[in-house]
């Protein structure tokens, strides 16, 4: 179209009056853009448009709502698979100076890294000349208690619950972000060779577990660790109980019993320890939050709805007039 | 480059110095005068070199970066990459500084292009040969290398190469032509004049043998005005003295046409041109909306900083228990703990600084730059603003001020005569009036500086009907009517055909030229016969009181009813001169021309003197036809809310017609006046409390609401007032209480609907702008004119309009806007400044809401982090927020919005209103923003925070860290701060909906890769994987849309209250058009994703 209108003008000549011959050209295309008159949808937020909204949310979030909340209030049953977590508070394990102290790249196997930790690991990068692997403050307070739970069938000889040690960590961080230092034939022993272990630590990284899958960087509990927690009150997986078969529930009802090899000092930063078993739902573990939460909204979504309603009622003559007037 | 600006600093530091070397002295071709003249200080001038770029090739780097460090945000950021270098900071250095990085390259790479082309030019203009005269000779030199006093030669179609006496040309009259374009845009030839006593001087070797002296006054700016003089040394002693004016003067950057070529010589080279020191002065106007973007702007530096001293405080107090600030699974570092206590609470503080720096966000700068720039292309885009009669657009000469066309605009100004069209000779002359005397000819069209004389000649020359002339041959123009033509202007003789067709001959003795004090001219004129005649015409004020004789009672009522007719009139009359009489003229005029101080005082006693004792011959009178649709326009502006103050030049009655015919003043209108006629019976102090009185006591119910009179019976009021008075009343009073009288003019005015200044000299026009401007509300302004004399007040005002007339260009080159028919006015302030105004005010607004949300979770988190500066989000998240996720939608919406249509805008004048005084950037609005950023952020947060309260939330049992949490705020953040825009958006083009669903479509996809991957150069993989983790989590999904419609719910309900309670005029607009369109209605705005966009069909 713009095309067209130029083609014109040069046909046409330069205007009679126009001081410059170039003036014909300055006339500004005719496009839908630069006219501003594309084709728009122009939506009003009018409470009869908003109404249906609200009701709409109201009707959706309640009964969301109730199917979180209850099944949220079900997780109590110990049925299928049991999680075992242990639960920390006042542990600050989001303060700056502990989420940095680490060095991705020792974790990740970098032969390079694992001699030479990063700085960020002070004061936990060397100690008597070699270097700490893993390196900083957060390997360093891994935690090291030892939790075992025991049926308590007959007074004298409790079972024990057999815990899953595997598949607590993350999958990409077991597989891909945590690895042990190169070199498949080699024992594990050797590939650490060089290093230290963190000062805290009993045992070095490659002690950590005699199954050499689990041992080194890549030892579930310790990528469980070195996930760091958002808030200061948190809970780590710790061992799956994993059911048996259909017949059974997980955990029967009976007395437990669990033995706690007291290794990990909480006292000193006013701090407390807990043993969680939970069963986890599509959605996770017990939380009432959300289910509240949408309750909540979808009432008050709901609510609003009516209120809008009988403004709209009320005050609609009186719009309607105005409209008229103008 | 530099030394020549150096010497030209240490020179007018000199020059202040020794004050007494007021004028300048110039010897001709560099001769000195001989012996026996004065003594002369001999003075230094600058070469002709032209600098007009900023930095070379050295000082680039420092320079550049000085100036753009100048400005307060960027300094501020500067300093903030500073900290994040010096200390340990809790977002690395890249995080401010890669979008400072990328700012100020872009602005260098910019400002240096603009420089490199500026170098270019200068050195092209300085390399230009030039010739000039030497030794007899005529030398091709660089431009750069003329002096002062070198006699230059310049041929037909060149440029002046600096500014020049003009001392002879080719033509025998000693005349020249010149077009000053690229001066002031003015297109018409101007007529120049060789000095009298060295036009003779025809060739090289005549020219090395003139021998003569120039004064003249030091440099300045003003293109209109020269004063100097010459003195030409023959070969007798006497020297002649010749005085010289801006007509002897040509330009630098004027071009020279239809002159073969011409001898002058230099008087200012280099940057002392008029040229150059046009360049320099121009003021910058800011907006409104600039300034309250700068007092937000303060008061987040105020949040931020009690921000991080709160969080450093809490640090202290929560520290105090020393497990707290060093348990034992996270010791510090000996270096550490060796620092000083203060220096570890400053650099806390800094370090929290850091944190919640990006609050004030470097990319705001940016962006509202972009719309500006960007968005004025939409003004000079309109087709509707385009007039197609003499090819003229709008055009933007500075887009800082767009949004203030939507500004409250309090008052506007001006000048009826702009209104003027096309000038239509009216068959109203007098008797035997039509022998007028133009000043200046050529060709068949006649050129002047003034249409009314164009109007005049053409008028006396032709509009009679074809057949009443039919026996006149058809030479060059066919119609005649009254049967005078003006042939042409040769060798100072005027050539009038007459009725006869006989050719008349008049020698054009003086020209007595015009000025607005004086409001006459004058020529004198010796006939064929011998006799000698003066013709003065003027305005009837000035002309009457100088009559002794004719029909003065006949032509005064004439004029009057001409001139309620709307008419603009001028009286014509002459008188006879005796040779003695003349001579002593002569005298008189030739001492007053050559006086080198207070020229303009002596010339106007001068000619006071002269022109007296006039016999009155007629009067004429032109129609102003008002420019089509301006009564429309000025019908619309007062619609909208403006108050209208005409300030013109013209005679009262003329000004009031015209007032009445725009509609400005109505039949219902009562006028107030105060004019030099009623002070002459009452004392100013009397009649200002008069009108005060009456306004205030009949006018008690006249609001200000309803000002513009639209209701017929609240009586409305109408001012007249003419500079006399108005210089009266800015006047102080002895007593001291200057403002007084202004307060109560300003009382009186804010009352009436329209206010009309007439006889206003150019200056008072800007006094009175500058006194609107600074009254107590402190309106905006907006000055519009189309002519020279409109300049003043087209600087003074807020913005300044200028049309591009026919009164030449220089009103459209100074103003900030320019247009070029009265009628587009309309468009630009009730469509495209009401846009730009509603864009940039949410741009600002919606900028600070965004970073609020963005920074006030971080904020929280450090609660629960033991104020250790944690970060909530990744350093990625944290760099690419405000360049990246929420940029563009923002940026697209401050070019696109239409929050109503365009033909609505326009046909609906008083929605203009509720944008009125900076509507939508109040505090109240501001502090609406923040809360509702506060709101958001808690929600964000603590909907997050319970989330994750030491509970799982995937499905496997495995537990998310800190980066997960950080993760679901942000992700909530992103989609609420979007949505929260396109619930703002009210214009969907496709657009729109590819930038708004691709932004954040984006930010999904960008999060999936920055997590996907192990980046192999980082030294953190903190982020792997975490938000694709968070997605394989149910709850995280219904937490994000749970959060969204809790953080959007308060927006969208007061949003649909406020329209069903107390709309506005606005919203009462658009629900009235949704209405009559149901269709495009859409149920739910709240979930437009679902949404077909249906492109809506524009209706007329």
């Amino acid at each position: 179209m713009a095309m067209n209108y130029n083609a014109k003008d040069e046909v046409d000549g330069g205007p009679p009056c126009a001081p410059g011959g170039t003036a014909k050209n300055r006339r500004p295309d005719n496009t839908a853009f630069k006219q501003q008159r594309l084709p728009a949808w122009q939506p009003i937020l009018t409470a009869g448009t908003v109404l249906p909204t609200f009701f709409i949310i109201g009707l959706i979030f309640i009964p969301i709502g109730i199917g979180i909340f209850v099944t949220s209030n079900n997780i109590r049953e110990i049925e299928g698979n049991v999680f075992m977590y242990y639960g920390l508070s006042n542990f600050y394990q989001n303060h700056r100076r502990y989420v940095k102290s680490r060095d991705d790249s020792q974790l990740n196997g970098d032969p390079s890294a694992l001699l030479n930790p990063s700085k960020e690991c002070e004061p936990y990068r060397r100690n008597e000349d070699k270097p700490i692997a893993p390196c900083g403050a957060i390997a360093n307070s891994m935690f090291n208690d030892t939790l075992d739970l025991f049926l308590v069938g007959n007074e004298s000889d409790p079972t024990p619950i057999p815990l899953k040690k595997k598949g607590i960590a993350w999958w990409t961080d077991k597989n891909v972000k945590f690895r042990n230092p190169p070199g498949a034939d080699i024992p594990l022993e050797e590939r650490f060779k060089g290093t230290t272990k963190p000062v805290n630590w009993v045992k070095p990284v490659y002690m950590l577990d005699p199954d050499e899958d689990n041992s080194g960087f890549i030892n579930e509990d310790f990528i469980v660790w070195m996930r760091t927690a958002a808030l200061p009150t948190f809970r780590k997986l710790y061992r799956l109980i994993e059911r048996k078969n259909d017949l059974h529930p997980t955990l029967p009802a009976g007395r437990y019993y669990l033995n706690i090899t007291y290794n990990y000092p909480v006292h000193s930063f006013d701090g407390r320890k807990r043993m969680i078993l939970s069963t986890i739902s599509w959605m996770g573990g017990k939380n009432p939050f959300l289910g509240i939460a949408y309750i909540a909204i979808g009432s008050i979504s709901f609510l609003l709805g009516v209120v809008l309603l009988v403004i709209n009622h009320k005050y609609r003559n009186s719009s309607n007039t105005a409209d008229i007037t103008i | 480059m530099d030394c020549s600006l150096v010497r030209t600093l240490v020179h007018r530091y000199c020059a202040g110095e020794e004050e007494c070397v007021d004028s300048r002295t110039v010897y001709v071709g560099h001769r000195e005068p001989p012996p026996g003249a004065e003594a002369y200080i001999p003075q230094r001038c600058p070469d002709n070199r032209i600098v007009s770029s900023k930095y070379t090739f050295w000082n680039f780097i420092p320079k550049n970066l000085f100036e753009q460090f100048r400005r307060i945000a960027n300094f501020y950021f500067l300093i903030i990459f500073l900290v994040q270098l010096i200390i340990d900071t809790p977002t690395s250095p890249v995080t401010s500084g890669l979008p400072l990085f990328f700012v100020i390259t872009v602005t260098a790479i910019k400002q240096g292009y603009e420089d490199w082309l500026r170098h270019k030019a200068d050195s092209a203009v300085n390399q230009c040969p030039v010739h000039f005269v030497q030794h007899g000779r005529l030398v091709r030199k660089q431009s750069r290398k003329l002096r002062v006093g070198d006699i230059v030669m310049v041929k037909e179609d060149e440029t002046f190469p600096c500014d020049l006496i003009f001392l002879s040309s080719s033509r025998v009259d000693g005349t020249c032509h010149v077009t000053t374009a690229s001066l002031d845009g003015e297109s018409s030839h101007k007529t120049h004049y060789a000095v009298q006593d060295t036009k003779g001087f025809h060739t090289e070797e005549d020219m090395d043998s003139l021998h003569a002296t120039i004064e003249c006054e030091q440099p300045q700016p003003d293109l209109y005005r020269f004063v100097g003089r010459i003195n030409v040394y023959s070969d007798l002693n006497d020297p002649v003295v010749r005085p010289l004016g801006s007509e002897n003067l040509l330009l630098r950057g004027a071009t020279l046409k239809n002159t073969e070529k011409i001898f002058g010589v230099a008087i200012y080279t280099g940057m002392e041109t008029k040229m150059a020191l046009n360049y320099q002065s121009k003021s910058q106007k800011r907006s409104a909306v600039e300034k309250s973007m700068n007092v937000f702007l303060i008061v987040y530096l105020c949040i931020l900083i009690s921000k991080a001293l709160i969080n450093t405080v809490m640090k202290y107090v929560w520290q105090s228990e020393p497990f707290r600030d060093e348990p034992w699974y996270n010791q510090k570092t000996e270096a550490e703990r060796q620092r000083n206590l203060f220096l570890r609470a400053f650099t806390d503080f800094l370090a929290f600084m850091v944190l919640f720096n990006y609050i004030i966000p470097v990319s705001m700068y940016v962006t509202v730059e972009m719309q500006k720039f960007l968005g004025s292309y939409f003004i000079t885009w309109d087709e509707e603003m385009f007039d197609e009669e003499t090819g003229e657009g709008p055009l933007v000469n500075t887009s800082d001020l767009n949004e203030e066309l939507g500004q409250e605009r309090e008052e506007l100004f001006f000048r009826a005569v702009c209104l003027c069209h096309t000038i239509q000779v009216k068959d109203g002359d007098e008797a035997d009036g039509p022998r007028k005397s133009p000043d200046s000819g050529r060709r068949c069209v006649y050129i002047s500086a003034s249409p009314d004389e164009v109007a005049l000649v053409e008028g006396v020359q032709r509009e009679l009907t074809p057949r009443d002339i039919k026996q006149l041959p058809q030479s060059h123009t066919a119609r005649k009517r009254l049967g005078f033509t003006y042939l042409r202007l040769k060798d100072n003789y005027m050539e009038l055909q007459n009725r006869g067709n006989d050719i008349e001959r008049f020698e054009l003795l003086e020209i007595l030229s015009f000025d607005s004090v004086r409001r006459r001219m004058s020529v004198i004129v010796k006939s064929a016969t011998g006799e000698i005649y003066l013709f003065c015409k003027g305005a009837d004020s000035s002309i009457f009181p100088r009559v002794i004789e004719g029909k003065v009672d006949q032509i005064r009522s004439r004029v009057e009813r001409n001139a309620v007719e709307g008419l603009r009139t001028l009286c014509v009359a002459y008188k006879r001169l005796i040779q003695e009489e003349y001579e002593g003229i002569c005298k008189l005029l030739q001492a007053a021309k050559v006086a080198l101080q207070d020229r303009e005082r002596k010339l106007a006693e001068a000619y006071e003197q002269i022109e007296k004792d006039l016999i009155l011959l007629g009067a004429t009178a032109v129609e102003d036809r008002l420019q089509e649709k301006a009564a429309d326009t000025i019908e619309a502006l007062q619609k909208a809310g403006i108050k209208v103050w005409v300030l013109t030049g013209d005679k009262m009655e003329t000004a009031a017609a015209a007032c009445y015919a725009c509609k400005l003043f109505r039949r219902n209108t009562q006028l107030l006046e105060v004019t030099t006629k009623r002070l002459e019976e009452q004392s100013l102090h009397d009649v200002l409390f008069e009108l005060s009185k009456t306004i205030l006591h009949c006018g008690a119910s006249l609001t200000r609401d309803n000002f513009s009179g639209l209701s017929a019976d609240t009586q409305d009021y109408g001012l007249i007032i003419d500079g006399a008075a108005l210089s009266l009343i800015m006047k102080p009073r002895e007593d001291g209480s200057s403002s007084s009288y202004r307060e109560l003019f300003l009382d009186i005015c804010r009352n009436c609907s329209a206010v009309l200044c007439c006889r206003m000299a150019p200056l008072q026009k800007a006094q009175i702008v500058k006194l609107i401007k600074f009254s107590k509300e402190r309106p905006i302004t907006l000055a519009i004119g189309d002519g020279a004399n409109d300049v003043s007040m087209i600087l003074e005002a807020h913005v300044g309009i200028g049309i591009v007339g026919k009164e030449g260009r220089q009103a459209a080159r100074n103003s900030d806007y320019a247009i070029p028919k009265f009628k587009h006015l309309k468009k630009m302030l009730l469509v495209h400044g009401h846009f730009y105004y509603i864009r940039i005010s949410e741009l600002v607004q919606y900028f600070f809401y965004k970073n609020v949300c963005f920074i006030f979770p971080q904020f929280l988190y450090q609660f629960f982090c033991g104020f250790s500066q944690q970060t909530l989000y990744d350093t990625a998240y944290l760099t690419l927020y405000n360049i990246s996720f929420t940029s563009l939608p923002v940026l697209l919406y401050s070019l696109m919005e239409q929050h109503v249509a365009m033909d609505t805008l326009k046909r609906d004048p008083a929605l203009y209103r509720d944008i009125a005084k900076n509507a939508l950037l109040r505090w109240r609005v501001f502090i609406y923003w923040t809360f509702l950023g506060v709101f958001d952020a808690l929600v964000f947060f603590f909907g997050a925070y319970f989330m994750f309260e030491n509970t799982t939330v995937t499905s496997n049992g495995q537990m998310f860290g800190n980066w997960t949490f950080g993760t679901l705020v942000f992700t909530v953040m992103v989609f609420t701060v979007t949505l929260k825009l396109a619930l703002d958006t009210h214009y969907w083009t496709w657009i729109n909906h590819v930038v708004i669903w691709g932004s954040l479509l984006f930010y999904v996809v960008f999060s999936l890769l920055w997590g996907g991957i192990i980046w192999p150069f980082l030294n953190y993989q903190r982020m792997y994987y975490v938000f694709i983790q968070m997605l394989s989590s149910g709850p995280a999904w219904l937490a994000i849309v749970l959060l969204v419609v809790v953080s959007l719910l308060p927006d969208v309900l007061k949003k649909v209250l406020c329209r069903q309670l107390w709309p506005s005029a606005t919203e009462k607009v658009q629900r009235s058009s949704s209405r009559r369109a149901p269709a495009d209605a859409a149920p739910s705005p709240d979930r437009p994703l679902l949404m077909d966009p249906e492109p809506r069909p524009r209706r007329e």
